[in-house]
């Protein structure tokens, strides 16, 4: 077996090196730079994931501004339940306060979502059939949302 | 509430400082994260979930989740007795305006549902080139600059949490408000819980709740069998839960 | 109503289409093709040699079309070469792109050069204009045929195809472990699956080279060679019936065992998968294939008779292989991880994924393998010597 006989295999061997060699200059300048820098997967990614704009300010820079009602609402049934639960997300509203003002809440709307009496509840949550209970009037009528509990009811309970 | 001008004037620069310790949390702008410091992960109490949807409205809203794709959702069970195979489920629009009422005495409750940020997570086992993975603090992301959108995750994922996002055509999920727990907030989610079922939880901080609440309450996770390494804890889980 | 009980609300639709159950029947035609060829090359059943080249042809035709389902199903096409870039190496579908690779370039390019590459010099030196470049090119600068160099490129051939046999093996196993790795989906999560896939891609390749050849040589107005396709059609009986053996042990596993998910399955497949599954895969497409072989193992039929039979039976092996590929992917699509409900799947008329983009890329490897008939061809006149040009029989 002579060289001569042989040579066309080293030919389709170089062939294919030449093809590896290019797959490889070619990866090194396409990988992303950060990759792989934490494990498999690019870096950068957890900075631009934990970058992103954030809708609910949450309930700790509310009370920066809100300390009044705040008062009233630690003392109340509803202490537990963050501000935007029932105002919805306000983070816009505390980089501007003055110009982007929160919707003012429809209590005949809002507290249903809740309070309406469902099978599926836990027996222990404060539950009605609205259209009973309140003959269609709001809520706030009778209840001061943020500390909800009418106290000369509670007596009598 | 009423303010007067002059209420304004010294409750605005506060709160502007107030936000910039907010932001100040960023990887970026300070280093005061670090994600080594942190084990992520979610207490869910089955006895509490009222059925209400907030945490489904507020998830879409901080997350810009697509109309009919759920980052979280919650389900119904309503068990009749001892039978788990006649169990009904139901979760319409993924329970985000809560639930009607269906009457009956049988045995019925909520469960939400979300990403279990998996120890051993099958969907990041199985992405081909790394889109997704467990962050150094736990957290299973999605880069969606590197997703190709083959969906492999999305079938591997147990629990049904992954889905493709239309506007983007990559994979979307639950990323347990990554923006907003390295800055010190939490989850939308929990935030909006009204009744505290959903609360986050930094397995790696010794004063967290969720350590006491772990050696006081029987927890389980879903699909125990497939060894996920789940890291969503449920109190009171029912054993007809799928 | 598409959903029936409960899903997941992400569930409800389906993330792998129609193009999903395409890519592992052409990858399955593949390998099953490459297997008959290697018949020949290995185990020198020389009775199939009529057939080596259109098979090594037919195997590149499919295999250059395999990525195309996959391309026009991801969400970022643009990006499917990270693959190649940043491989995740615990994942079967990264690997499978170099097991893709590895097969095309170092199996079948190479095995399909060495074969030809007397022809192609042959064929250079009696062609001009365009074609003749493309020749040129395909000789790589050397015009060596020298018996003692074509020695070189029988041996070196013989070296490809033994390990060709296992790199098909791994091609098409490969696949069914993407499918049966996935423990979150008990439809798919099964060690047979890589062995059912690779025996039903080979009784599809088997059968899809078997009706190639017969439909070729009457379309050239040649006789077919019955002892050729007697011993394909001897070699599809034997691995249909592995095959059969296989699918129905993972039934009757499962009936068995009947774990948690049986309840919810079973009844998926009496009713949305039942057209599909009992009738067209089962009963079609395996069931009266085998019945039909079996009479030309058993009785002495006429050649006329075999030939019809073998044009049936191979036909509705191809449907019924597609009905397994369908079946598995659909199918573990169809119920909710929950056990509790089920959707329903429509494939789309015009659309990216639907059904004129399926039938387009069926259609589009015969085109291919077409050209590359023209440019490579099977059949020599040598060849031709001991075959009458008679009337078609």
């Amino acid at each position: 077996m002579t060289f001569k006989n042989v040579a066309h295999l080293f030919r389709i061997a170089a062939a294919f090196a030449i093809g590896f060699t290019i797959f490889l200059v070619v990866r090194s300048l396409l990988v992303p730079k950060s990759f792989g820098q934490y494990g498999h997967y690019r870096g950068a990614a957890l900075n631009e994931i934990a970058s992103r704009p954030v809708s609910y300010a949450g309930h700790e820079v509310c009370e920066t501004c809100h300390a009044d009602v705040l008062d009233v609402k630690k003392q109340g049934r509803h202490a537990r339940v963050a501000c935007e639960s029932c105002h919805g997300p306000l983070a816009a509203h505390t980089q501007d306060p003055a110009s982007v003002v929160p919707a003012k809440l429809d209590t005949a709307k809002l507290c249903v979502r809740c309070h309406e009496a469902n099978h599926s509840k836990p027996m222990d949550f404060p539950q009605v059939h609205s259209a009973e209970h309140s003959a269609g009037l709001p809520c706030n009528t009778c209840h001061q949302p943020h500390s909800p509990r009418i106290e000369a009811e509670a007596k009598t309970k | 509430m009423n303010l007067t001008r002059r209420q304004l004037l010294i409750l605005l620069p506060a709160a502007a400082a107030a936000w910039e310790h907010v932001m100040a949390g960023t990887p970026e702008n300070a280093p005061n994260y670090k994600s080594a410091e942190h084990w992520w992960g979610m207490l869910v109490d089955i006895t509490k979930c009222i059925g209400c949807g907030s945490c489904v409205r507020a998830c879409q809203l901080e997350n810009h989740v697509p109309d009919g794709y759920f980052r979280t959702w919650v389900e119904r069970y309503v068990v009749q007795d001892w039978g788990f195979e006649r169990v009904h489920v139901d979760s319409p629009d993924g329970g985000k305006n809560g639930f009607p009422d269906l009457g009956g005495d049988a045995k019925s409750f909520f469960v939400p549902k979300l990403c279990n940020h998996c120890a051993d997570s099958p969907c990041t086992q199985v992405c081909p080139v790394g889109a997704t993975f467990v962050s150094p603090d736990g957290v299973v992301l999605v880069d969606p600059k590197y997703c190709l959108g083959c969906r492999y995750c999305v079938q591997a994922c147990p629990y049904g949490c992954r889905f493709i996002n239309p506007g983007t055509n990559t994979v979307d999920k639950c990323n347990l408000c990554y923006h907003r727990i390295t800055k010190d907030l939490t989850t939308a989610c929990c935030e909006v819980c009204p009744t505290g079922a959903r609360q986050l939880a930094d397995l790696k901080d010794p004063a967290d709740p969720v350590h006491e609440f772990l050696k006081t309450h029987s927890v389980q996770v879903l699909k125990p069998h497939l060894a996920t390494g789940a890291k969503a804890f449920y109190n009171g889980l029912d054993g007809s839960v799928r | 109503m598409p959903v029936e009980g409960f899903m997941y609300p992400n569930e409800i639709e389906l993330q792998w289409s129609v193009l999903i159950v395409l890519y592992p029947f052409l990858t399955g035609l593949v390998a099953g093709a490459f297997i008959l060829a290697s018949l020949e090359r290995v185990f020198l059943v020389e009775a199939v040699k009529p057939t080596y080249r259109l098979a090594l042809l037919t195997a590149l035709a499919f295999l250059l079309v395999a990525p195309l389902p996959l391309q026009l199903h991801l969400g970022h096409p643009e990006r499917s070469f990270e693959m190649y870039l940043t491989p995740h190496r615990s994942s079967a579908m990264a690997m499978f792109g170099f097991v893709y690779l590895w097969y095309l370039m170092a199996v079948l390019v190479l095995e399909i050069w060495l074969d030809y590459r007397k022809d192609i010099v042959l064929m250079m030196q009696a062609s001009s204009g365009v074609k003749k470049w493309i020749y040129k090119a395909m000789t790589l600068g050397s015009t060596n045929i020298s018996p003692e160099a074509l020695r070189v490129d029988s041996r070196a051939g013989w070296i490809i195809t033994l390990i060709g046999i296992p790199s098909a093996f791994l091609l098409h196993g490969y696949v069914g472990f993407i499918f049966g790795s996935v423990k979150a989906n008990p439809w798919w999560s099964t060690p047979l699956m890589p062995v059912v896939f690779l025996f039903s891609a080979m009784v599809s390749g088997i059968a899809a080279v078997l009706l190639l050849y017969m439909f070729v040589t009457k379309y050239r107005g040649l006789n077919i060679d019955m002892r050729c396709v007697d011993t394909i059609a001897r070699y599809l009986f034997y691995t249909f019936l592995i095959d059969f053996s296989l699918e129905m042990l993972d039934l009757i596993h499962r009936i068995y065992e009947a774990d948690e998910s049986f309840r919810s399955l079973d009844f998926m497949v009496h009713t949305r998968l039942y057209l599909s599954q009992v009738v067209i895969q089962i009963v079609a497409g395996t069931v009266i294939p085998i019945l039909l072989l079996a009479l030309t193992q058993v009785f002495n039929l006429n050649p006329n008779t075999r030939k019809r039979i073998y044009g049936l039976a191979g036909s509705l092996t191809l449907i019924g292989i597609f009905a397994m590929r369908w079946n598995v992917v659909i199918g573990g699509q169809l119920f909710s991880k929950s056990f509790l409900g089920y959707t329903t799947y429509k494939v789309a008329l015009v659309a990216r994924e639907g059904l004129l983009t399926s039938i387009f890329l069926m259609v589009l490897p015969l085109g291919i393998l077409w050209v590359l008939v023209k440019l490579l061809p099977p059949w020599t006149e040598k060849d031709e010597a001991g075959v009458s040009t008679a009337t078609p029989a």
